[in-house]
């Protein structure tokens, strides 16, 4: 008597959770077709050759020159900022999760956690706002730049948004390694040093590779800090790496979110920032799949 | 900051009065300028004190939101800091109506360098050389050698058009290295901040800023450089002046026209005195 009844409740709950998971595939779907198919009418106005290639972004400069949507500058913008975010953010976001791990004695673990947590959750206006008082002036004067409205400042305040995420997720792919591989180790001679940089963090490597792709994501898709503190120029490395990273840029979220608010339905500009939209989701598309992909990687070798 | 809490409250209020409709007799919506943000918030209040009853919204985005969101129905007047443009004007008449313009006051666009800046006056011709890139360092004006840093605003301000046709000429580039930034106040940042930096804000906002930035006088042509004053901007001496504007959707009428009549009165003119600007 109780089986059916019991069966069919069952039933219901399964089904309730496999459309709650397709909804939101569904509905992301959705959304980049929309994203999409508010872009591409762009190409009739502005060929996708001059979009890719273009150096100029003077979405409002009156013809015949004008307008100009280059992705070029947009792309760069993004990439240097995150590239230099993930140079300053992993070495500090890895130490700090082997460190709460493997080495901080557990009352001290209990109290770094929570806190590295914490700093996750800070609000990024809250972080551009502290960038654009604090950081940009301080940048300023230690690298003797021009303009504290920098890619570097950029970096280092998303490095400072990004750290606490790569960490976590590391520091979750560092404990899931087996307690038998630390004493093996010991065992066997090695110090406690030897362990976690020999055995330890090589069998965590998946885990912690899509700590930092995770990490890259938020800081692609980070757009309040950079529109704050990069000064939002749509520039390309023409005076080489060191100059651009020292002076200000545009990234692709920069200028969606400074403009679409402010852009008028179907015109070529609001084409235009869909399509920056369409390339974006692309990257953090990628990222997430490569995580997803090197976390799927981990979990086969950790159960052989 | 305060631009951006502006503008979502900009999106979240023309998102309600999209679903609405334009707004009843007695209750009107402003939306466009940043520039005359201020300004309209005084005549606001002031008109609501004179007008009991009635009642006006004010928004900002700038002047291409607010001409965009007056030809969708969005409000009832758009503000704008520079005259419409032939493809708006377009977009309006396919819309089955014809804007009116009527201007509201006047405003100098003031050029502001940082405080230790050495260079005393500056002439069209500098201003047009630093803005598309020809000049690079303080000292080919004069000045000490100290890379210069352009500030603008970004590209829905109708004052950042305002400043490309006037300066550069129409349709041509602004360098790309400009900082572009989402409000008149963070410009104010930047000036203060960076010792070789120059930006362009309405004349009541530099004057707002007090000691944090320095207002540079300007010279066109050949003539001698006047900094913007009451005098020099109705003359036409300082050459950066301009009209500030309202537009509605065809002839206003009830509560738009009484407010617009109103706000080209004496007594709405004494507020455009109050907040800094340059009345008619």
């Amino acid at each position: 008597m109780a089986t059916p009844k019991r069966s069919l409740r069952e039933r219901a709950v399964e089904g309730v959770v496999f459309s709650g998971g397709m909804a939101s595939i569904v509905l992301v779907a959705l959304i980049f077709l929309f994203v999409l198919k508010e872009a591409l009418p762009l190409l009739k106005d502005y060929p996708l050759s001059r979009f890719l290639t273009d150096r100029g972004w003077q979405p409002t400069l009156a013809p015949p020159e004008g307008p100009w949507f280059g992705l070029l500058p947009n792309v760069w913008g993004s990439f240097l900022v995150t590239a230099g975010a993930v140079v300053l953010s992993v070495p500090l976001a890895l130490s700090t999760a082997v460190f709460t791990s493997e080495v901080a004695p557990s009352w001290l673990r209990d109290m770094l956690k929570p806190l590295v947590e914490l700093l996750a959750l800070v609000p990024s206006v809250a972080i551009g706002f502290v960038g654009a008082v604090a950081i940009n002036p301080l940048v300023k004067d230690l690298f003797g730049l021009d303009t504290g409205k920098s890619a570097i400042a950029g970096s280092i305040m998303l490095a400072f948004m990004a750290a606490p995420t790569i960490a976590t997720i590391a520091e979750d792919a560092i404990n899931a390694v087996p307690r038998s591989f630390r004493d093996g180790s010991l065992a066997l001679g090695a110090t406690r040093w030897q362990g976690i940089s020999g055995i330890v963090l090589p069998a965590a490597k998946p885990g912690i590779l899509a700590a930092v792709m995770l990490g890259v994501g938020r800081a692609v898709g980070e757009t309040m800090v950079v529109i704050m503190v990069t000064g939002n120029a749509g520039v390309l490395p023409d005076k080489g790496i060191w100059y651009a990273f020292t002076h200000s840029v545009r990234t692709i979220t920069g200028t969606i979110g400074a403009e679409a608010l402010e852009v008028a339905n179907g015109e070529p500009h609001y084409r235009a920032l869909f399509m920056l939209g369409v390339v974006l989701f692309t990257i953090t598309f990628v990222l997430n799949a490569i995580a997803h992909y090197s976390l799927g990687k981990g979990d086969r070798r950790a159960q052989a | 900051m305060r631009s951006r809490t502006l503008l979502a409250a900009a999106a979240v209020a023309g998102l309600c009065v999209s679903q609405a409709g334009p707004a009843s007799a007695q209750a009107l919506s402003l939306k466009g300028s940043d520039t005359m943000l201020a300004l309209a918030q005084g005549w606001a209040a002031a008109y609501m004190k004179a007008r009991p009853g009635r009642s006006v919204s004010v928004t900002g985005g700038g002047s291409t939101t607010g001409i965009a969101s007056l030809v969708n129905g969005g409000c009832d007047v758009a503000n704008a800091s520079r005259v419409m443009k032939g493809s708006e004007l377009e977009k309006a008449k396919a819309r089955g109506f014809v804007p009116r313009e009527f201007a509201v006051a006047r405003d100098g666009l003031a050029i502001v360098v940082n405080p230790a800046n050495t260079v005393a006056k500056i002439t069209m011709d500098q201003l047009k050389k630093i803005y598309n890139g020809t000049f690079t360092n303080w000292k080919q004006l004069g000045g000490r050698d100290q890379a210069i840093v352009t500030v603008g605003r970004d590209s829905s301000s109708g004052t950042y058009g305002f400043f490309q046709d006037t300066v550069l000429g129409i349709g041509r580039p602004y360098r790309p290295d400009m900082q572009t930034t989402p409000s008149t106040n963070s410009i104010a940042q930047t000036i203060s901040q960076d010792v070789g930096a120059i930006g362009y804000v309405g004349v009541a906002y530099a004057k707002e800023f007090g000691a944090k930035v320095r207002i540079i006088p300007v010279a066109g042509g050949a003539g001698e450089a006047v900094m913007p004053s009451l005098e020099t901007v109705r003359t036409g001496k300082y050459p950066l002046s301009r009209y500030l504007f309202m537009y509605t959707r065809g002839n206003p009428s009830g509560t738009a026209k009484d407010f617009i009549d109103w706000v080209r009165s004496a007594q709405g003119q004494s507020v455009v005195t109050q907040v800094g600007y340059f009345p008619l």
